[in-house]
């Protein structure tokens, strides 16, 4: 453990690998916090699943044929995510079905073609992640993203609430519903797409997900919720980043564990809380 | 009185098949407009184009007395959104005052200001910090209407506003919105499949009895027409 601590700190460990995974891991985790909140309140909390299954399809393909992984996985699980936000939307056949269908699809399709090929090395990767891989594309890629997300989360937050919380009542103030949930669309894909890369197409949904749960036990505002969510996920990656450092643990299961930890810590809170008053 | 209101030969269709054909009607500011029909006779339907959501296959809807889509205030059908939603009174009402914002980013405080007058107004100023998953079926409702006078100017549109509550809250919510047409000079447009009460505090009916069958005029002369002997039993 002594040894762990020590090659923490040497400067050309720290600048060459803990510092991309800091920068660009903090990124993605403010991205999928803040996209979160709208996923699970609307009840689309399966998407980001769904479409991390998708870009697993994606990467392993793009890997077997020697493409550059992320010019690959980005367009589809863009165009994924367009597909799987329009089935939601009409009622022909159910969202979550839809889901279910699409990411066993991509799944396979993904496992089929790497074993095929016999690459399973960088194919599991993606499977798991590797945030202490990331390179520099990446992590100016996630800095980009994030920049996005919180311009759009600040500048268009009471329309998001809206469209959030109401969507017929947004559509009749004349807000267009169907823009908003396209923007959503694009930006949750590449969160995806980059978490995957990070926390793996296991982790990524629950990154997505446990923030916005975790506030809602003791939130009684979307504002509350919102801002709760963005703080518990960010310590939520940094503690998870170094006790898998100390611990040497796999860093994306750590980060989702901690995760775990604070929603229950917040449960009993909120249980506390709602007893005294 | 000016006309703040007109459908003139307005045919819609869904998936090839009329929903309204033909359908014209004209109401006045200050009318207390009830709208009946059967389910799939195509309230909903003439709601959406009211709104602007869904546009006509042929007719027009001719708004008058400067009044914008964006002006009507709307009450949508009663859903369980408020349920599990993390959000506070206020929070809720404010996003009312959204449609007349055009494209600033933030609420001003005369935005907010109003905000607070319609909560007052409905009676749910007090609870404005309380989140909406705390409230009854009634107060909801009222939260909502409060929501739906932030973007009203002159007209608000009620789709099935007491749907779901107990017979107190369901006076007390018919009583407001009469209030609301009487001394605010609101002009109401309700959707409502309580026949028996809109003959009671409406001015106008329309019935949306069969695809290319409506009808359209004052309470007295629904309830001697032979289509209202149907809903009301003679």
């Amino acid at each position: 453990m002594t040894e762990n601590i020590r090659l923490m700190f040497t400067p050309e460990f720290f600048r060459a690998i803990l510092l991309p995974a800091l920068i660009g891991g903090l990124a993605v985790t403010i991205c999928s916090s803040l996209l979160g909140v709208t996923l699970v309140l609307k009840r689309y909390s399966m998407i980001g699943d769904g479409l991390s299954h998708i870009g697993y399809g994606a990467l392993s393909v793009a890997a077997v044929m020697n493409l550059a992984p992320l010019k690959v996985a980005l367009p589809v699980v863009i165009i994924a995510a367009f597909i799987l936000l329009r089935l939601s939307e009409s009622s022909k056949i159910s969202g979550d079905s839809a889901i279910a269908l699409f990411s066993t699809t991509a799944l396979s399709i993904g496992i089929l073609v790497s074993s095929k090929a016999g690459i399973t090395n960088d194919v599991s990767h993606y499977m798991f992640g590797s945030i202490l891989a990331m390179n520099k594309s990446d992590v100016i890629l996630s800095v980009i993203l994030s920049a996005i997300v919180i311009t759009a989360f600040i500048f268009l937050y009471n329309r998001i609430f809206s469209v959030t919380f109401d969507e017929s009542f947004a559509r009749a103030t004349g807000v267009n519903a169907g823009i908003y949930n396209m923007i959503f669309a694009v930006l949750t894909a590449v969160t995806v797409v980059l978490g995957m890369m990070m926390m793996g197409a296991l982790l990524i949904s629950s990154l997505i997900v446990i923030p916005t749960l975790t506030a809602m036990r003791i939130c009684r505002s979307f504002r509350g919720v919102v801002l709760t969510a963005g703080t518990v996920s960010v310590a939520s990656f940094l503690i998870g980043m170094f006790m898998s450092l100390l611990l040497n643990t796999a860093p994306g299961a750590s980060i989702v564990i901690v995760n775990v930890l604070f929603f229950l810590f917040f449960s009993l809170l909120g249980t506390v809380c709602r007893k005294r008053s | 009185m000016k006309k703040i209101l007109e459908c003139n030969r307005l045919t819609v269709s869904y998936d090839g098949s009329d929903v309204l054909s033909g359908l014209s009607f004209a109401i006045n500011e200050g009318d207390y407009l009830c709208i009946l029909g059967e389910n799939g006779s195509g309230k909903s339907t003439l709601v959406k184009c009211l709104l602007g959501i869904k546009a006509p296959d042929s007719g027009k809807i001719i708004l008058g007395a400067g009044l914008k889509t964006s002006d009507i205030g709307y009450l949508p059908q009663h859903t369980n959104l408020a349920a599990g939603f993390p959000a506070t009174v206020g929070e809720v009402v404010i996003s009312g005052c959204l449609g007349r914002r055009g494209l600033r980013p933030f609420y001003s405080s005369k935005e907010k200001e109003t905000a607070r007058n319609a909560m007052k107004r409905l009676g749910v100023a007090e609870l404005a910090d309380r989140s909406c998953r705390e409230l009854s079926g009634g107060q909801q409702q009222r939260m909502f209407l409060a929501r739906a006078m932030c973007a009203a100017k002159k007209l608000l549109l009620l789709d099935e506003p007491v749907t779901g509550l107990d017979p107190t809250a369901t006076s007390e919510m018919y009583q407001l919105i009469g209030d609301l047409n009487k001394n605010d000079g609101m002009t109401i447009i309700m959707v409502s499949h309580d026949v028996v009460r809109s003959l009671e505090c409406a001015n106008r009916i329309l019935c949306l009895c069969s695809r290319d069958h409506s009808f359209f005029g004052t309470p007295e002369e629904y309830a001697n027409s032979h289509i209202s002997s149907r809903f009301l039993g003679d």
